[in-house]
């Protein structure tokens, strides 16, 4: 039981960091209808960027320095790259965003060299005892930090001006623009806030093991992630997220046990084998927005 | 005075829809433009409004000017700041969001003003009032219309662009509707009515353009057009001085339109 509930701990706090990748594919996907397969450069440039921070600011000073430099850099890159390429085929542009994490990802690695990069940090792998179920520190932190950004990411959409003009926006942009709504800083919106998650998500990726140039592959998960919860969810991508974690975790503890035919190492794979499911049986995901419709 | 000169706008590079139209919207006052489908009706209004663009039109000649300063090079974001704003044909609501959000997104431009604007939509519109809560999509039409009008208010606008408000409704929704462009109008926004229902659309305004292939080809007070014997019958669908006609003198190609104004 013990095991059990560890193992779905540690689960919950590596589904949060998918959760924040999810949620910028998800935000860019709803106001540009394009998958921006950038999202693994983005996590990268800001674990790199908070690895190189950390040293003269201290640990949170430059995570929050290392966001706001990731953000930018998600601006830069729809002002740049993206803007142009508004009304032409979705495809053309996910395959531009491929382009540019390739790209990206060239230059980042020049940062990070053949050794592996630490951000710096309290975490490590200290573990804590929590009501008698020993946990990683790094996951807790985590888990609650992916709360608070998820709760203030949620109250920005539904309360705020700007995050209701991007979900108008979202929904039909040419009504959206007759309300005086600038959809082109919409579009930059959405690509900072989802630099800013990667940044966090890359940050909290790079506790413990550091950074090296792979690192990146784990940002792949949150396609899984979308896909499960639907690609046009917010609350889907955090759901997804988070089950995605669980999912891996729980394999990684049981499956040598119970199936050791699967080989080593399946969890790794598992996040994948849940979409394929997914695909299979609900292929809008559990949570993508149906049409509202009168009858 | 929102003036409109000698405007061509060309969609797509190639397809020149607005041929030299000419147009005064005074202030204070109701304009009633009417035209047959594909006149470019609502191209005018997007040339007005800056919506343009979406649709990969641009003005090629002429000038739109807002007391004398032209707009049409302006966003839509810019032209909307400066008091003109446009409800789209098919009243394109945020149907996933809440009533009330609808009508925030329509003040995105004066935020200051948001609760009296939005207690003065309300008591326009007190069905929306009752739901306001409640989803958008799930409004009736009737009700749907009315959102799409109380949004465009939420800022305030100087000029209400007002495309096909009466598409899709029941006669006594219709009715409704046009009472509360009078009551718009009263309250002080110069309201340009684009229409195909001319006799709803005549009997509010008092100046009417009519518009065909592109150009204006009449240019008169809502009284004499609903007087003039063309529009009487292309438009109201009534013979001349109301005797029953033979079939043959319907017949587009027998009773040419001439227009003579």
């Amino acid at each position: 039981m013990r095991e059990l509930l560890s193992s779905f701990l540690a689960g919950l706090g590596q589904g949060s960091v998918y959760a924040l990748l999810a949620l910028g594919f998800v935000i860019i996907y709803k106001s540009m209808r394009v998958i921006s397969f950038a999202q693994p450069a983005l996590m990268l440039a800001g674990a790199v960027l908070v690895s190189y921070l950390v040293g003269p600011f201290g640990f949170i000073l430059a995570v929050i320095l290392g966001v706001a430099g990731t953000a930018l850099l998600g601006l830069g890159i729809e002002r740049t790259v993206i803007r142009p390429m508004v009304g032409k085929p979705v495809f053309v542009v996910a395959i531009i965003t491929l382009g540019i994490d390739i790209a990206l990802r060239v230059v980042i690695n020049g940062f990070i060299g053949t050794d592996v990069r630490q951000v710096g940090d309290p975490w490590g792998f200290a573990r804590v005892s929590l009501f008698g179920v020993t946990v990683q520190e790094r996951y807790i932190a985590m888990f609650v930090t992916t709360a608070v950004v998820i709760t203030v990411l949620f109250a920005f959409f539904k309360y705020t001006r700007l995050g209701l003009a991007t979900r108008a926006a979202a929904f039909d942009q040419e009504t959206a623009l007759a309300q005086g709504i600038s959809v082109s800083s919409v579009f930059a919106l959405a690509w900072a806030i989802a630099g800013g998650l990667a940044a966090v998500a890359g940050t909290f990726v790079a506790t413990g093991a550091g950074i090296d140039q792979q690192l990146w592959i784990i940002a792949l998960k949150a396609l899984p992630a979308i896909i499960l919860g639907g690609l046009d969810s917010l609350g889907g991508a955090v759901i997804g997220g988070l089950s995605i974690g669980v999912v891996e975790s729980l394999v990684a503890t049981y499956q040598l046990d119970y199936a050791p035919w699967l080989g080593d190492n399946f969890s790794v794979v598992s996040p994948y084998v849940v979409m394929l499911l997914v695909l299979l049986v609900k292929p809008y995901g559990l949570f993508g927005t149906r049409e509202v419709e009168r009858v | 005075m929102l003036a409109v000169r000698n405007l061509e706008v060309v969609y797509n590079d190639v397809i020149l829809v607005l041929r030299g139209v000419s147009l005064d919207v005074a202030d204070g006052k109701i304009v009633a433009l009417l035209g047959a489908n594909g006149a470019g009706k609502t191209t005018l209004l997007r040339a007005i409004s800056g919506l343009l663009d979406v649709h990969d039109g641009e003005v090629t000649k002429g000038t739109v000017t807002l007391d004398g300063d032209p707009i049409h090079r302006q966003n839509p974001a810019k032209i909307v700041r400066l008091g003109v704003k446009q409800v789209l044909e098919g009243r394109r609501i945020f149907a996933e969001l809440s009533v009330d959000e609808n009508l925030r997104t329509g003040a995105h431009t004066n935020g200051s003003h948001l609760r009296e604007n939005l207690d003065r939509v309300y008591a326009l519109f007190p069905v929306l009032a009752e739901r306001h809560k409640g989803t958008a999509g799930y409004l009736s039409g009737g009700e749907q219309q009315m959102l799409a009008m109380g949004r465009a208010l939420m800022s305030n606008p100087r000029y209400l662009l007002l495309d096909e408000p009466s598409l899709g409704l029941a006669p006594l929704l219709v009715r409704q509707i046009r009472d509360l462009i009078v009551e718009i109008n009263k309250q002080g926004t110069t309201v340009l009515l684009v229409e195909q229902n001319a006799t709803m659309a005549l009997s509010v305004a008092e100046h009417g353009y009519v518009m065909e292939t592109g150009k204006i080809v009449m240019d008169k007070p809502a009284k004499e057009l609903l007087d003039d014997s063309d529009i009487r019958e292309f438009y109201l669908g009534l013979g001349a001085e109301g005797a029953t006609k033979s079939f043959r003198d319907v017949k587009h190609y027998k009773r040419r339109k001439r227009w003579l104004s």
